[in-house]
């Protein structure tokens, strides 16, 4: 470097250039691949819960839903619950990896308990319980890093008005007469619309109904399972129940050509 | 410089167990205009007597909208019920993105509450200066509520705060029992009342120094604007004797305070307002 014939040293070398990016060696960029689209999450799910069936009656909304938790095909874990009793006013279904709902029910038992200590006779109604989930989940999908979960809130918004109200893994979420999730949009939705669109149904047709469409599932959905659970809410209460799908595989012996 | 040794600090205890800078920041709820609160059965309405800095000003704000189902009404540092306000706009806006639904009342107190409290027990702080009557409509109902600067609060049916408030108090509680029943209209009507009685000497009350709003069932939070408070200061006028025939005297009286006669209160011109009315006061002077 020479000016006027005056040699300067260098005042900085092998470093970084003042005003440009620069790379520390221990961590170059290692493929600039057009197929790298860097940090990337496994979300999926993994253990899963099939299908949700959900009613809501003229006075109160029944939810259903088997008591399996598959593994891919396999069939991992029998007799979980995946319909539960939230409070006296909500009920709530899950269907989607099990692992991301045990890790959201914490806190909405946490919730819960929160109101019961409180002990100020303000509890969590379904809309309130909904429209938290709503924001968690889309939340979660707007950090790319979802909770997997397909889930149907019901309940009793006030002694006379049923909710009924769906939220899906990306957070959006609606509120319908009759829901239904996996499987079950495309074999038990059909089915409740047919009936629901008649008109209100009464607490005994809608039980009916829903009896039809777990059947239905059972039959069809390889991920089915012939024992589910049934929360019933109404303005007496809310109640869990476990029921079976009366099987009947005579139909088999025509079955041909498989 | 200190009116006694215990009073430097916060944090002080005097040997009597009292804590003297924050029952002096109770004094400056005293200071600010009185406004009263009252609800009845379906409706919470807080009133309020605003006050000019000068003739040039415009009258100051006493009445704060917090969300469609709370309002504030204040007396003391207004500055500081302002910093409040914000907080409880907050906490209510957060609520109904986390929930969906309106704030309860109750538990936005008591947070309310919980931030206050902290100012009083720390080196580095002071209280506010303000204390707040605040209406709300919620599932349970309406509430009037009344906060301190020392933190605490308290649940009411009928309320008021500020200078000369004593006879605003003395006129609810000998009408408590009519409140419940009222409607809209009444309720004001009585609130209007309670609040004239608190008027300095030569002032009355007009468009621009009276202040309403109302929150209530089917009903958002309400300001009146100053086209709508001619019904009421008419009314004030008209009625200044109002019906006491229906309330039984035997069943009223219900705070601990010596119930006064419902009077205009003298006070002079010139003079600081008389707040003697905490024979607490007297007391701390006498040490």
């Amino acid at each position: 470097m020479s000016n006027n014939g005056i040699n300067f040293t260098p005042l900085w070398n092998n470093g970084p250039v003042p005003g440009n990016f620069y790379n520390f060696p221990q961590n170059q960029v290692k493929s600039n691949s057009i197929d790298d689209f860097g940090v990337q999450r496994n979300s999926g799910p993994i253990t899963t819960g099939t299908s949700i069936v959900a009613v809501r009656y003229d006075k109160g909304v029944i939810i259903a839903g088997d008591k399996l938790v598959s593994y891919g095909n396999l069939a991992r874990y029998h007799n979980v619950d995946r319909v539960f009793k939230i409070n006296e006013y909500i009920t709530l279904g899950m269907s989607g990896d099990y692992a991301d709902f045990q890790f959201i029910k914490q806190y909405i038992d946490e919730n819960i308990l929160a109101d019961f200590s409180m002990d100020d006779k303000i509890t969590l109604k379904p809309k309130d319980l909904f429209t938290w989930l709503t924001r968690i989940l889309y939340n979660r999908r707007s950090r790319f890093n979802p909770l997997w979960l397909d889930m149907v809130v019901g309940g009793m918004q006030t002694e006379s008005e049923p909710f009924l109200g769906h939220i899906n893994v990306r957070g959006r979420a609606y509120t319908n007469d009759v829901i239904s999730t996996g499987y079950g949009t495309h074999l038990a939705l059909p089915l409740l619309r047919e009936y629901s669109e008649k008109g209100p149904l009464d607490e005994a047709k809608a039980l009916e109904l829903v009896k039809t469409c777990m059947e239905v599932l059972y039959y069809r959905d390889c991920r089915g399972y012939p024992k589910y659970s049934q929360a019933n809410i109404n303005d007496k209460g809310c109640t869990v129940t476990d029921q079976l799908v009366k099987e009947n595989w005579d139909l088999a012996l025509s079955i041909k050509g498989y | 410089m200190f009116r006694n040794q215990y009073d430097s600090d916060v944090t002080v205890w005097s040997p009597q167990g009292r804590i003297h800078q924050v029952e002096y920041a109770m004094e400056a709820v005293k200071l600010g205009s009185a406004t009263v609160g009252l609800k009845s059965k379906d409706y919470a309405v807080l009133i309020a007597l605003k006050r000019a800095t000068s003739e040039l000003s415009a009258h100051q704000q006493k009445i704060l909208r917090i969300d469609d189902h709370i309002g504030i009404s204040m007396a003391g540092i207004t500055a500081d019920a302002r910093v409040l306000c914000r907080y409880l706009r907050q906490e209510c806006i957060n609520h109904k993105y986390s929930y969906g639904r309106n704030h309860p009342v109750s538990r936005l107190i008591n947070t309310l509450g919980l931030k206050m409290q902290v100012c009083t027990q720390r080196y580095d702080r002071r209280p506010y200066g303000v204390g707040l009557l605040v209406a709300g409509y919620d599932d349970q109902g309406p509430h009037i509520y009344q906060t301190c600067p020392s933190a605490n609060f308290y649940d009411c049916r009928a309320m008021a705060i500020g200078a000369r408030s004593q006879s605003a108090r003395t006129y609810l509680e000998k009408h408590l029992n009519l409140f419940k029943d009222c409607d809209l209209q009444e309720l004001i009507n009585h609130g209007v009342r309670a609040l004239a009685g608190t008027l300095p000497n030569e002032t009355k009350l007009n468009n621009q120094n009276l202040s309403i709003c109302v929150v209530g069932k089917d009903m958002k939070f309400k300001n009146f604007q100053e086209s709508e408070l001619e019904k009421y200061i008419n009314a004030e006028i008209a009625g200044t004797q109002p019906a006491t025939a229906e309330s039984d005297p035997s069943e009223v009286g219900v705070g601990g305070t010596e119930r006064q006669p419902y009077v205009d209160p003298p006070a002079p011109l010139n003079q600081p307002e008389p707040r003697l009315e905490d024979p607490a006061v007297e007391e701390r002077r006498m040490e």
